[in-house]
C-alpha cells in the first residue's frame, strides 16, 4: 500500500514534468484529523469533480509555530512539494516574498470580504492569500455567578476587575476555594501578544507600532493598561496564569474555577458541549473597553489560503484556494464548524445565525478587530511581537515598572527596526 | 596474565617481545584499521559534512529566509560589529549570555544530578534479586516516551490548577497553596530540570549497568573472600574500573543537555528566565528568520560545547590516543 | 531476621525506582480513558475506562502504518550504525596511530551542532539525493544523531578489554575482520545491547528531521503523528488522543527491552571470561 503510493508519487511526477493542462495534481494543507479536517477533505473533493483536477491533502503540524518552520523550510529551499497553504494571519508579512498574486485569478471576489483582512494580505501591493475564516478574542463569563451575586456584565476592564474580585471573595468564603476571577493567555509567546494588544488598545494607547511603521507603543495609555494587567496577577488571576494558553486557560474554566475567561471563540461549543460542568452557564460578551472612553477591541486571529510562486500549475492551486475560501464552503463551515466567516454578507445569513446566535451580536468585535501590527513590521514581525511580549511578561510577572519596560521595548524596537522595517 | 591483573596494573609496560610482534604486524594492521574506519567517515562525512560545513560558513553571511538567493559574506559581522558608535552582534547581546549561562546551570545540575541518580540505579540493577528483568523495563519508560510527548505530559502535570503534582503534594500535606512552578521564575528552571532527570536517568543508568557487567567478576569473589567492605570495594574497584564508560556516558549526555531544546520551548516557551542556547539560536533561524546570525550562533554554541567537552574530558582522564591495554 | 530487614530496604529502593520511572506513564494511560471535560479532573484513581481514544488514533489515521515506519527506520538505523561502528571502533580501540585522537574528536564534534542548525543543510542533501518525503530519507539524517554516539562507546568499552585476548590471535595469523568478529562480538553483548537500545530510542524519538522531511502520512514516523493530531478546532488538544498513542508507542520498546534481557544477562557471565 505504501509502496504503490510512494511509486505513484514517482510516476505523477515524472508525468508532471510532461504536464497535461487538462488534470494537475495540487498539494494543499489541511488540519489532520476532527472536525477541520473532515469539512477540508469535503471542500476538496467537490472541487475535485468541479474541475478534473486532483488534490492531495498534506497534514501539517498543528501549533502555530513549528507549522511556519515547516513552510519556511519548503519555500526558503524554493520547493514544490506544497501547493496550497494555510497560513496564520500575521504571516502574509513573513511568507509574502514566496506567495502568489491572486489577484489575476480572483475576479474582485475580495471585495466581499472584511476589508481589514483583505489589506493585512497583501504584500507588496501584492494579494497573497485569501481570507479562510476569521477570530477575535472574546470574553466569556459565569452567567449564572454573575447574576447569583447581582453583577452586570462588565463593560470596561474596571468594573471587570472589581467584579472579578468580588465574586471570587464570596464564592470562596461559601467554600469554593478553587474559584479564580479570571484567566486568560500570558504565556511568554504569541498569544501574549493578542492579548496585550487587546488591553493596550482598548486603553486607546495604539497597536504597537502604527500602519506607517512608527513606533508608538510607549505612552502613558499603554502603561495604564498594563499596569492594571500586572495587577490581576496573585489577585484575580493565579499566578500560574504567566504560564497560561489557550487550553491552560479554557482548563480552569471549564472546570468551574473561574469567573472570566478571555479567550477565542472555539472555547463556546466546547464549553457548551453535554459533558461540562458549566454547560449552559456561559455567556459570551466582547473584550472590555480600558475606561468608560475606550473601545472595545479584540484581537485579530484566523487563517487564510495562499498559493506558493513555485507551484507548476498555479492556475489550478490558485483555483482550489479560492474555492476552500468561497461564500459557498465559508457559509458551510461557519454552520457545521462555527468557523467564523470572513464575507461580510454571511453575518446577516438566516442558516448561519440560527446556528451561531453569538455571531450576530459580535458582528461588531469581528468587523473591528484589532489587527497585530505584522503589516507595518513585516518580515521583521516575530522580532518585534518577541520583544513585545517579553516587555509585557517582565510587566506582569512583575520584574520591572510598565513605564520601564516600555521605555526599554521602544529601544529594542528601534534597534530592531534601524531605519526601516 | 589474567585478565584482572591487565585490568589492574593498566600501565604496565609492553614487553620486549610484544613490541616486536607488534612492528611486524604493523603495516597489515594499520591497513586493516584504515578499511575498517572508511565505511564509517565516508557515511559521516557525506550526511554530517555539508549541513554542517553549511551551517559555519552561513554564519558568516547576512542570509536571510525572506529570500536566501541575495545571501552575502558579511565577514563577523554577525558575532561583532559596530554602527553609530553601538555595537552589534552575537558577542554583546545580554540574551545570548544569559542562554549561555543557563545552560551552563542547567548542564551542570542536571548531568551532576543524573550521573549520582544513574549510578545508584545501575548498582542496583546489577544485583541478582526476583524481577530484575521487569525493573529493567520500567525503568526504561522514562527514556522510551518520546521527548515532545513526555514535555507536554509534564507541563499538563505540573500545571497549577489542574495539575496531579500540585494536587498530590498538597493531599499529603508537603505545600499548603499550589505552586506555579512553570511559571514562577524561581522553580521554573528547577522545573525543568526535575523533567529532564527523570527523563535521562535511564539512558545513564543503563550506559553504567553495561560498564558493571564488562567488569571481570573474579575481582569481587577476591574482595569478598578478604572481608573488604562494599563500600570500600565500590570506591577503590568498581569505580576506577567503570571510569571510562562514565566518562562517556557523561560527555555523551552533557552533550544534549548543553543543546537542550524541546523540554525547554514545550515548558516555559521562549520565556528569558529558562532560554537556553539552543532555543536562542531555533529563534533567531526560524521565528527570526536570520539564517545568518542563527547560524553564528549554532556556530558559537559548537564553540562552547567544544571548549566544555575538552575540559570533560581531560577532567575524566580519558588520553584518546591512549593504547589498549 | 537481620536480612530480611536489609532485603525490606533493598525492595523498597526498587520500589521507589520503579514508582517514580513508571507514574507519569500510568497517568497517561488513566488520561488515556478520558475524554471532554473529564480530563480537566487531576485524579490518581482511573474513572471510567473508555476505549474511544484507542479506536480513534487508529480509525483516523494510519498510525499502524505510522508505527512500522518508526520500527522500520530505527531498525536499520541501529544496525547499520551498529555495523560501521563495531569495525570502526576495534581500529580506534585496539590498533595505535596517529591521529586516533583527533579523529575521535572530529567524530564527537558532529554531535556538537544543535540539530535545528544542520537542518537546512540537511534538507537540501535529502532534496539532492531524491529521497525526499520517503523512507531512507529518515534512515539517512538519523545517522548523524546514532553513529558518534555508538563508535563512542564501543570504542570506550572495546580499549576496557585485555589484551591478551587478541594477541593469541594475531600470532595465529587471524585476519582483523575474523578477531572481530571471533573474539570481541561475543565479548561486546552488552555494550552492543545496550548502545544498540539506546540508539534504537534516540532514532525512535526523533522529531524534528522526521517532521521535516516527510509529506505524506503513509512515511511519517510516531513521533510526527502525535505531534500531528489534532482537536477540533485550532487551539484545541486532543489530550485523550496523544495520550492513547504515547500509550501504544511506548509498549513496543518495553517489548524490546525484555526480549534482550537476556542477551545483556547473558553478557554478565561472559564478561568473566579468563584470558
Amino acid at each position: 500500500m505504501k509502496m504503490r503510493s510512494v511509486l505513484l508519487g514517482t510516476v505523477f511526477a515524472a508525468a508532471g514534468a510532461l504536464g497535461s493542462a487538462s488534470a494537475a495534481e495540487v498539494a494543499v494543507t489541511c488540519d489532520t484529523v476532527g472536525q477541520a479536517h473532515d469539512l477540508c477533505v469535503k471542500a476538496v473533493q467537490e472541487w475535485e469533480a468541479k474541475t478534473g483536477h486532483t488534490a492531495k491533502i498534506v497534514s501539517v503540524p498543528q501549533s502555530a509555530t513549528e507549522r511556519l518552520a515547516l513552510y519556511q523550510q519548503i519555500l526558503g529551499s524554493g520547493s514544490n512539494d506544497i501547493d496550497v497553504f494555510q497560513i496564520d494571519v500575521i504571516w502574509p508579512g513573513i511568507l509574502g516574498s514566496h506567495l502568489l498574486d491572486l489577484k489575476p485569478y480572483s475576479k474582485g471576489v475580495e471585495n466581499e470580504h472584511f476589508k481589514p483582512i483583505i489589506e493585512n494580505n497583501t504584500y507588496k501591493g501584492k494579494l497573497v492569500a485569501m481570507p479562510f475564516y476569521t477570530d477575535a478574542g472574546l470574553m466569556f463569563y459565569r452567567k449564572d455567578l454573575l447574576e447569583k451575586y447581582g453583577k452586570s456584565v462588565p463593560t470596561t476592564w474596571e468594573e471587570l476587575t472589581a467584579t472579578a474580585k468580588d465574586v471570587q471573595a464570596k464564592e470562596r468564603a461559601a467554600g469554593n476555594d478553587k474559584m479564580w476571577g479570571f484567566v486568560y493567555q500570558a504565556k511568554a509567546y504569541e498569544g501574549l501578544t493578542c492579548d496585550a494588544i487587546e488591553w493596550i488598545d482598548s486603553f486607546g494607547g495604539g497597536d504597537i507600532v502604527n500602519a506607517e511603521g512608527d513606533i508608538t507603543v510607549n505612552n502613558p495609555k499603554a502603561a495604564e493598561a498594563l499596569t492594571l494587567a500586572a495587577s490581576w496577577v496573585g489577585d484575580i488571576a493565579p499566578e500560574g496564569v504567566l504560564n497560561y494558553m489557550e487550553e491552560d486557560a479554557r482548563g480552569v474554566f471549564q472546570s468551574g474555577n473561574s469567573v472570566f475567561m478571555r479567550n477565542w471563540p472555539y472555547a463556546w461549543s466546547l464549553g457548551q458541549g453535554a459533558d461540562s460542568p458549566i454547560k449552559g452557564k456561559i455567556g459570551v460578551t466582547a473584550v472590555p473597553k480600558g475606561g468608560a472612553d475606550g473601545k472595545a477591541s479584540g484581537a485579530l486571529g484566523g487563517w487564510q489560503m495562499a498559493v506558493s510562486k513555485y507551484s507548476k500549475d498555479p492556475e489550478a492551486a490558485a483555483s482550489l484556494a479560492l474555492w476552500l475560501t468561497s461564500k459557498e464552503q465559508q457559509k458551510n463551515n461557519a454552520i457545521e464548524g462555527s468557523y467564523n466567516p470572513t464575507i461580510t454578507a454571511l453575518y446577516d445569513d438566516k442558516d448561519v445565525l440560527a446556528a451561531n446566535p453569538f455571531m450576530g451580536d459580535l458582528k461588531a468585535t469581528f468587523t473591528n478587530a484589532v489587527a497585530r501590527p505584522s503589516r507595518a513590521t513585516g518580515a521583521n514581525y516575530n522580532k518585534v511581537s518577541n520583544a513585545f511580549y517579553n516587555a509585557v511578561h517582565n510587566v506582569i510577572s512583575g520584574k520591572s515598572e510598565a513605564d520601564a519596560s516600555l521605555a526599554k521595548l521602544e529601544k529594542d524596537l528601534k534597534r530592531i527596526k534601524r531605519k526601516a522595517w | 596474565m589474567t585478565p584482572t591483573d591487565a585490568a589492574v596494573h593498566k600501565t604496565a609496560p609492553p614487553t620486549r617481545a610484544a613490541r616486536t610482534e607488534r612492528s611486524d604486524l604493523t603495516s597489515s594492521r594499520l591497513r586493516a584499521a584504515f578499511l575498517f574506519l572508511l565505511p564509517m567517515m565516508t557515511v559521516l562525512g557525506v550526511v554530517a559534512g555539508w549541513p554542517l560545513v553549511r551551517t559555519i560558513w552561513l554564519g558568516f553571511t547576512d542570509a536571510n529566509l525572506v529570500d536566501l538567493s541575495v545571501t552575502e559574506f558579511i565577514g563577523i559581522e554577525n558575532y561583532y560589529a559596530v554602527y553609530d558608535g553601538e555595537a552589534f552582534g552575537l558577542l554583546v547581546d545580554p540574551e545570548w549570555w544569559n542562554a549561555v549561562w543557563n545552560t551552563l546551570w542547567f548542564s551542570v545540575i542536571s548531568v551532576s544530578l543524573e550521573t549520582a541518580l544513574g549510578m545508584a540505579v545501575a548498582l542496583v540493577l546489577n544485583l541478582q534479586f526476583k524481577g530484575r528483568g521487569l525493573v529493567r523495563a520500567a525503568v526504561l519508560v522514562p527514556w522510551a516516551i518520546p521527548t515532545i510527548v513526555s514535555a507536554k505530559m509534564w507541563s499538563w502535570m505540573l500545571h497549577d490548577q489542574l495539575g496531579i503534582i500540585n494536587e498530590l503534594l498538597m493531599g499529603v500535606g508537603l505545600i499548603a497553596e499550589p505552586i506555579a512552578w512553570t511559571a514562577n521564575p524561581d522553580t521554573a528552571m528547577w522545573a525543568v530540570i526535575m523533567v529532564d532527570v527523570w527523563k535521562t536517568t535511564p539512558f545513564m543508568a543503563l550506559l553504567i549497568l553495561a560498564g558493571l557487567q564488562m567488569l571481570p567478576g573474579d575481582i569481587y569473589e577476591a574482595a569478598k573472600v578478604d572481608g573488604v567492605h562494599p563500600v570500600k570495594v565500590f570506591f577503590k574497584v568498581t569505580l576506577p574500573l567503570i571510569r571510562p564508560a562514565l566518562v562517556v556516558a557523561v560527555v555523551f549526555r552533557a552533550l544534549d543537555a548543553l543543546r537542550i531544546f524541546d523540554l525547554i520551548y514545550v515548558l516555559t516557551s521562549n520565556s528569558t528566565t529558562t532560554m537556553s542556547m539552543s532555543v536562542y539560536a531555533r529563534q533567531q533561524l526560524v521565528d527570526f528568520q536570520e539564517v545568518g546570525y542563527g547560524s553564528a550562533a549554532a556556530t558559537l554554541l559548537f564553540l562552547v560545547i567544544a571548549l566544555i567537552t575538552t575540559l570533560t574530558l581531560m577532567a575524566g582522564k580519558v588520553n584518546l590516543s591512549e593504547d589498549s591495554k | 531476621m537481620k536480612l530480611s530487614l536489609k532485603s525490606l530496604l533493598f525492595y523498597g529502593l526498587v520500589l521507589a525506582i520503579v514508582v517514580v520511572s513508571v507514574f507519569p506513564f500510568y497517568y497517561a494511560i488513566i488520561t488515556s480513558f478520558r475524554s471532554g471535560t473529564e480530563l480537566f479532573n487531576p485524579s490518581a484513581l482511573p474513572g471510567v475506562i473508555d476505549f474511544g481514544n484507542y479506536l480513534s488514533i487508529f480509525k483516523e489515521q494510519p498510525f499502524g502504518t505510522n508505527i512500522f515506519n518508526s520500527i522500520f527506520v530505527a531498525t536499520v538505523v541501529v544496525i547499520i550504525s551498529l555495523v560501521l561502528a563495531v569495525t570502526a571502533a576495534y581500529a580506534l580501540a585496539r590498533i595505535p596511530f596517529r591521529g586516533r585522537g583527533l579523529l575521535l574528536m572530529t567524530i564527537l564534534s558532529v554531535s556538537m551542532f544543535p540539530q535545528v542548525a544542520i537542518l537546512s543543510g540537511m534538507f537540501e542533501l535529502i532534496k539532492a539525493m531524491g529521497i525526499y518525503n520517503s523512507l531512507p530519507g529518515l534512515i539517512v539524517p538519523n545517522m548523524v544523531l546514532t553513529l558518534p554516539f555508538t563508535v563512542w562507546v564501543l570504542t570506550t568499552f572495546m580499549k576496557e578489554l585485555p589484551k591478551e585476548l587478541e594477541e593469541a590471535a594475531i600470532v595465529d595469523g587471524a585476519s582483523s575482520l575474523v578477531i572481530v568478529r571471533r573474539v570481541f562480538l561475543p565479548l561486546m553483548w552488552p555494550a552492543l545491547v545496550t548502545t544498540g537500545l539506546l540508539a534504537f530510542i534516540s532514532a525512535w524519538n526523533e522529531f524534528l528531521f522526521a517532521l521535516t522531511f516527510t509529506l505524506s502520512n503513509e512515511v511519517r514516523t510516531v513521533p510526527v503523528a502525535i505531534a500531528l493530531m489534532s482537536g477540533a478546532s485550532k487551539y484545541e488538544l486532543p489530550w485523550g488522543n496523544i495520550m492513547a498513542a504515547s500509550v501504544v508507542v511506548t509498549v513496543p520498546i518495553v517489548v524490546l527491552v525484555l526480549i534482550f534481557q537476556r542477551k545483556i544477562v547473558a553478557g554478565l557471565t561472559a564478561g568473566a571470561v579468563k584470558g
